[in-house]
């Protein structure tokens, strides 16, 4: 290993099993999905697993904010959902002008740029009575300008909140319930016709990458499986350096003791407003890499309820170690899907059947407890008997 | 001797209705002839003999003659009343007690038809008879329905019924209807200018139902300037609201004034049609993609003579601004719409004031509801820093208490008055509960708190939603909390509602109270600001905080009973609340119930104001509402009433 990153994995070498478990994972779904190898990874898990890898990634900012920062943040969902909507303005956009391209091509004289408008806006906007583009959609033909919007929307939103809210010094529980309102807030504007984004319907058809309608889906979802990989390696390497540099050092000590940081000079709140408008925008990639593959997007996924859950993976994988956080995120989100999904066999008691799509959350709830009450370290901290602290 | 006096009376008991039937159906066949021709000029004559008689029977009389439910058999003009069973063979039925007097055929006997204006005459003559009616009951009755279905003919037995009326509560009541049909039938313009002078400050509905069409207008245009007269104002389409230029021009094409505006679709279709050769009008196809060059092809086209000829935007705007668009009023006389304007004026003024008291009613009932959700919070989170995120469930349980009682129990004033005490003794023994198992190991780690009590909360939602499925379940509340205060034609405010305010008052009072004058009030604060002192001076802590945290989840119980009875119990129920009950405790200031008092009523005013600005939406209003909060806290960090001092804690 050359370079100060090759130092710095012999020196974390947990970064570098991460980075190799993720290749492996990588290499068995590749090697077992319909488009590339023997098929025995059905598409639609494909698909699944690729958001689960989102999940992680989104996961590893809720850990960098709050389990390094001690910033318990009930919003990085609203990131995650705005990263989403903004590349779904633009699969939006794009695919509904393909569709009307498409069909004015049998058109006896060709449409003008304004026909072409008026036909995608009354496509896009007929189901909440519109057909005029709103100013927020002034850039959704423009890709490269969206995909820098994915970063700079939920980023300016951040810093902003952040700015207001660590100026005035809002701190612990007062902080975790202002970002839990503005969670609140962005949704419930979302919610509305007049929003510009198509209220409760949301945006829908996302998973039609525009220009590759004849692609299969097995192909795309597994681009999109690569890259949520990718996004996820990336994100864990990021992470992991900033937390080990000396700006982890000065975060860890403002979780521990913010006035006595303070007292030291620091400008604590420009640290905590860095970590928090970065997590901000790593939620918001993610949120642009799940969508895609969910396929739609509606104000219902910001609702203040997904960013507690975002907490509850946090902790029972173990905050304050990356790793743990991944693995908080995998197993809640898995077993969340593989019990609601119905999949989960019934258990009979003669007198009584235990659904477990009905039971399943009260024993999540349950879980919740217990982890919070008896094992305050998560899943993560059984590893620190083989690693005995090497890591922090 | 006694049995022929008997006899007598047996006779005369006979004879006497029998006299009354004779006399009744003699008088009608005296004037058989003209209730058969049934003139309008005869009529009068013939009602007037038959009311004076004042027997019910008159009234049906005139009421069967008005509904073509009079016979005659045509032999002798016998006027009857008729039943059949299979429209060949009738009974005839005598005119005063209905008494059978014989069977004809359809062809014996034959329907009297009195014409419309006949009809109407008769109708007077009745609504004029009740309204006399020495049956104080009768009058009011028949002026309610008189009220729901006037007509111009009722005006003048109104006003003759108004000046006889001894009744002050009917005649008041009367006196209006007069003034509504006067404004409304009234040929005289003094009469109808008095009425409408009579109606200021009348709220009614029905008044500005009635006073607003006098001040419809009509748009009209015309080439010249317009005369004088009932004319309302003049309209520029360039700068008006009402009137679009695109409008104003439809209007003059209508007219005949000017010739078509050809649309952008229209003039697509024609150059379609008009395309030879992959050209139209020498512009290839292919160049037809922008505005520009269609123009030119279509040009081409209207110099070839193919098309017809387009009006330019300018040609538009020229056009429609040498005609006059005006409005006109519909009603005709200058005086009465000069009053209308001056009595609407009044009334709008007094509906005004009328509707910011609503809404300051409004918001004071939505900042009760929000502060009853956020009391028992204000408890466990205000005083002892407990981030209870199943606050919302225990206001479910309370909600679902009520329920359940009132499965049991079907007397709803009994069942709410058990439900109160039930409802708080199964929270409060959850909360112990909880407070046991779960909070009492957290007390360090409050933000490990907020995610054990998710925990419970997702737990506790779920698991009722297993037992009473996801359908909301009603709580009935009694009959006398239905219905609403109706204050004036405006203002309205349910009781459920002004229930829900005492409530929240009753709330407020006994939790200060507790609080700041009982022992169990000094030694929660005691252990809230310092356990361990508090310990040494004898407090133990660990009972005071399982009953204080009791307490407020108690309360939240209770809370649920009052919630679920203007809102339907469902297991979402509390988490519609738990963010906003936060907020009200947070915004308010954390520590002492002042704080949650003034942050409710701060929550609730600023709602009821913003979507009293944009009516529509109260998802914006909810939206700006919280915007608004998360800039509050900026500037007063520590809530409204901020804790100063040691008793601030941290």
């Amino acid at each position: 290993m050359q370079g100060p990153l090759g130092k710095f994995m012999l020196k974390h070498p947990s970064t570098l099993v991460f980075l190799g478990l993720l290749s492996l994972f990588t290499i068995i779904v590749t090697i077992g999905s319909e488009a590339f190898g023997y098929g025995f990874v059905s598409t639609s898990f494909v698909k699944t697993l690729g958001k689960t890898l989102c999940f992680c990634l989104i996961a590893i900012a809720m850990d960098l904010v709050w389990g390094y920062c001690g910033i318990l943040s009930l919003g990085h969902f609203a990131f995650f959902g705005l990263g989403g909507y903004m590349i779904g303005m633009w699969l939006m956009y794009e695919r509904t002008r393909l569709i009307v391209v498409n069909a004015a091509e049998n058109a006896q004289i060709p449409m003008t740029h304004q026909e072409i408008q008026d036909a995608i806006g009354t496509q896009i906007f007929g189901v909440v009575g519109g057909s005029d583009f709103p100013l927020v959609w002034a850039f959704s033909h423009l890709f490269w300008v969206q995909l820098a919007l994915v970063v700079l929307v939920p980023g300016i939103l951040a810093l902003i909140f952040g700015w207001l809210a660590f100026r005035s010094r809002v701190t612990g529980v007062y902080l975790s319930i202002l970002t839990q309102a503005m969670t609140l807030a962005l949704a419930l504007y979302l919610f509305q016709n007049d929003s510009g984004l198509r209220g409760n319907n949301g945006l829908s058809g996302l998973q039609n990458l525009p220009g590759l309608e004849s692609t299969d889906q097995s192909l795309i979802s597994m681009w999109f499986f690569w890259a949520s990989a990718f996004a996820l390696g990336l994100g864990y390497l990021l992470v992991k350096l900033i937390v080990e540099s000396k700006l982890g050092n000065v975060v860890r000590a403002i979780r521990d003791d913010e006035a006595r940081v303070r007292f030291l000079g620091y400008n604590v709140e420009v640290y905590k407003l860095f970590i928090f408008t970065l997590t901000a925008v790593i939620a918001a990639i993610a949120g642009a890499l799940y969508y895609p593959q969910a396929g739609i997007i509606n104000p219902a996924e910001i609702a203040p309820i997904a960013s507690i859950y975002l907490a509850v993976w946090v902790a029972i994988g173990g905050r304050g170690r990356i790793y743990g956080a991944v693995i908080g995120a995998a197993v809640v989100s898995l077993l969340s899907s593989w019990f609601t999904g119905g999949q989960a066999p019934d258990i009979s008691l003669g007198f009584y059947t235990i659904k477990w799509v009905d039971w399943w959350l009260v024993l999540l709830g349950i879980s919740f407890v217990i982890v919070t009450l008896y094992v305050p370290k998560g899943i993560g901290g059984l590893f620190d008997k083989f690693t005995k602290g090497a890591e922090q | 001797m006694l049995r022929v006096i008997c006899a007598l009376l047996l006779a005369l008991f006979f004879i006497a209705p029998a006299y009354g039937q004779n006399a009744f159906q003699d008088l009608v066949q005296t004037h058989a002839p003209q209730i058969i021709k049934g003139s309008v000029k005869t009529a009068p004559a013939v009602i007037a003999d038959i009311q004076a008689t004042k027997s019910p029977a008159a009234t049906t009389f005139l009421q069967n003659w008005q509904s073509k439910d009079l016979w005659y058999r045509r032999a002798d003009d016998l006027i009857v009343t008729v039943t059949t069973d299979d429209n060949k063979t009738y009974t005839l039925l005598g005119l005063a007690d209905q008494s059978v007097i014989g069977t004809a055929q359809k062809s014996e006997i034959k329907q009297i038809k009195p014409n419309s204006g006949l009809r109407g005459l008769l109708g007077t003559a009745l609504v004029g008879a009740q309204l006399a009616s020495d049956d104080l009951t009768t009058r009011r009755s028949s002026l309610e329905s008189l009220a729901r279905d006037p007509a111009p003919e009722h005006l003048a037995p109104l006003r003759a019924a108004l000046n006889a009326e001894t009744d002050a509560d009917l005649r008041a009541k009367m006196l209006r209807l007069e003034r509504l049909l006067t404004l409304q039938y009234d040929t005289d313009t003094d009469e109808r200018v008095a009425a409408i002078n009579g109606f200021a400050g009348d709220l009614g509905l029905d008044v500005r139902a009635r006073l607003n069409p006098l001040l419809d207008t009509r748009l009209q245009l015309s080439q010249t300037p317009p005369a004088a007269g009932t004319f309302a104002r003049m309209i520029t389409p360039a700068n008006d609201e009402t009137l679009s230029v695109t409008d104003a021009y439809a209007m003059l094409v209508a007219k005949g004034w000017a010739s078509a505006d050809i649309s952008s679709d229209d003039k697509r279709k024609t150059l379609i049609v008009n395309i030879e050769n992959g050209t139209v009008g020498g512009v290839d196809i292919a160049d037809l993609n922008t505005d520009e060059n269609r123009d030119v092809a279509y040009a081409a086209l209207v110099d070839a003579g193919i098309a017809p000829i387009d009006v330019s935007d300018a040609d538009i705007v020229s056009a429609v601004e040498t005609a006059y668009f005006y409005d006109t009023y519909i009603e005709q006389s200058p005086a009465v719409i000069a009053a209308a304007q001056t009595a609407l004026k009044r009334i709008n003024t007094k509906v005004a004031i009328s509707q910011t008291v609503d809404l300051f009613l409004d918001g004071l009932s939505l900042a009760s509801i929000f502060f009853l959700a956020a009391i028992g919070l204000a408890i466990t989170f205000g005083v002892m820093r407990v981030i209870n995120m199943a606050h919302g469930e225990f206001i479910m349980m309370g909600a679902y208490t009520g329920f359940v009682v009132q499965q049991v129990i079907t007397n709803y004033t009994l069942s709410i008055i058990i439900a109160i005490p039930a409802a708080f003794a199964v929270t409060f023994a959850a909360g112990v509960a909880m407070e046991r198992l779960i909070i009492r190991h957290l007390y360090h780690r409050p933000l490990e708190t907020l995610l054990a009590t998710f925990g419970v909360s997702i737990a506790l939602q779920q698991l009722a939603k297993n037992i009473f499925g996801t359908q909301a379940r009603p709580l009935t509340s009694p009959d006398w909390l239905g219905g609403a205060w109706q204050i004036n034609d405006v203002i309205a405010i349910s009781w459920i509602r002004v229930a829900i305010f005492v409530l929240s008052i009753l709330f407020f009072l006994m939790l200060w109270f507790t609080l700041n004058k009982t022992r169990l009030g000094l030694e929660t604060r005691a252990v809230t600001q310092n356990p361990r002192m508090a310990a040494s001076m004898g407090i133990n802590p660990d009972k005071i905080n399982m009953l204080t945290f009791g307490l407020g989840s108690g309360i939240a119980g209770i809370a649920g009973v009052a919630i679920g009875l203007f809102a339907k119990v469902t297991s979402e129920l509390g988490s519609d609340y738990i963010v906003q009950s936060f907020m009200t405790v947070v915004v308010g200031g954390v520590g002492n119930i002042w704080g949650t008092l003034a942050g409710a009523a701060m929550i609730g005013f600023l709602q009821k104001g913003i979507e009293w600005m944009n009516p529509s939406n109260t998802l914006a209003a909810q939206t700006f509402m919280i915007i608004f909060i998360i800039i509050f806290i900026q500037f007063r960090p520590r809530g409204i009433i901020a804790l100063k001092g040691r008793a601030a804690g941290d």
